[in-house]
């Protein structure tokens, strides 16, 4: 399947480790480069590298305090990928719904008759 | 709409390029999962979903030894997967491959390798799948399969709409 650039597809600009790694301290709020690279224990200029390509694809956003660069996750630009991966998640769903039901009977199976809640 | 017990929601993460990670917890000790992930027709009653029914449900449990589903969809076609079993360690971990053999072209090289792990706390079991495939291409083909499974129930209710309006 052909993929445009990473620098324009936040789908492939997830592919990579380490920058699921800076979305997912982001996840938990928004951090400035230092607080990144000590956090991450990556050099600072590789942090920086990363941030710049989620920057283009739009998938965090920076504003500036004082001195500091702070970058929070862009929550809009990961839904799409959010909605690709979440029908396959309602089929697993679908399918683990009905297991609990086979197991609801194993385990009366496994009671017996003494099935007070029955 | 059916009374069901939910004891838990699957969740799906992508850790890599290649690999899918799925995870949900059950109101049941392992083995009972265990039971029903390997006894033909146990797996026969949840394996399809909502998406159709499974007629055959092969499965030849030792090392070596190959499963192989086959679901008539709703829709009234078949599709069929089948793998090999890689490790088996009861009522904990099965290591097996997988192949839709539906895929234009697929080779055996094409299947991926799923390991299911089953975690018992308290009674409940954690039951993780991680599909690990041979490349990009393949994990994304995978997941757009949910996609139209998605897309055909979204067109089922469109329908259902339309009809409504009619």
């Amino acid at each position: 399947m052909a993929r445009a650039a990473t620098t324009t597809d936040p789908f492939n600009a997830v592919a990579e480790p380490r920058r699921r790694q800076i979305l997912d301290v982001l996840a938990g709020g928004e951090r400035s480069v230092n607080d990144l690279v000590a956090r991450l224990g990556l050099m600072q200029p590789v942090v920086s590298k990363h941030l710049r390509v989620l920057r283009e694809v739009g998938l965090v956003d920076v504003r500036e305090a004082g001195r500091q660069r702070i970058y929070r996750v862009n929550g809009r630009s990961l839904k799409p990928i959010h909605d690709w991966v979440r029908r396959y998640e309602d089929a697993w769903n679908e399918r683990f719904d009905r297991l609990d039901t086979v197991l609801e009977d194993l385990k009366r199976e496994e009671v017996g008759d003494g099935s007070e809640d029955a | 709409m059916e009374a069901r017990t939910h004891s838990g929601k699957a969740t799906v993460t992508l850790p890599s390029d290649t690999q899918i990670l799925i995870s949900r917890g059950f109101d049941a000790p392992k083995h009972l999962v265990y039971r029903a992930c390997t006894e033909p027709e146990l797996v026969k009653r949840w394996w399809s979903g909502l998406r159709g029914e499974v007629t055959i449900a092969e499965i030849d449990l030792r090392v070596g030894g190959r499963w192989r589903y086959v679901m008539t969809a709703n829709e009234g076609f078949e599709v069929a997967f089948h793998g090999t079993y890689r490790e088996i360690v009861p009522d904990e971990r099965i290591v097996s491959t997988e192949l839709f053999e539906g895929a234009p072209g697929a080779t055996e090289d094409d299947a991926t390798v799923n390991t299911v792990t089953l975690t018992e706390v308290d009674g409940r079991t954690t039951l993780t799948t991680l599909v690990e495939c041979p490349s990009r291409e393949i994990r994304d083909a995978i997941i757009d399969s949910g996609m139209e499974g998605g897309m055909q129930e979204a067109f089922d209710r469109l329908e259902e709409v339309a009809r409504s309006l009619a």
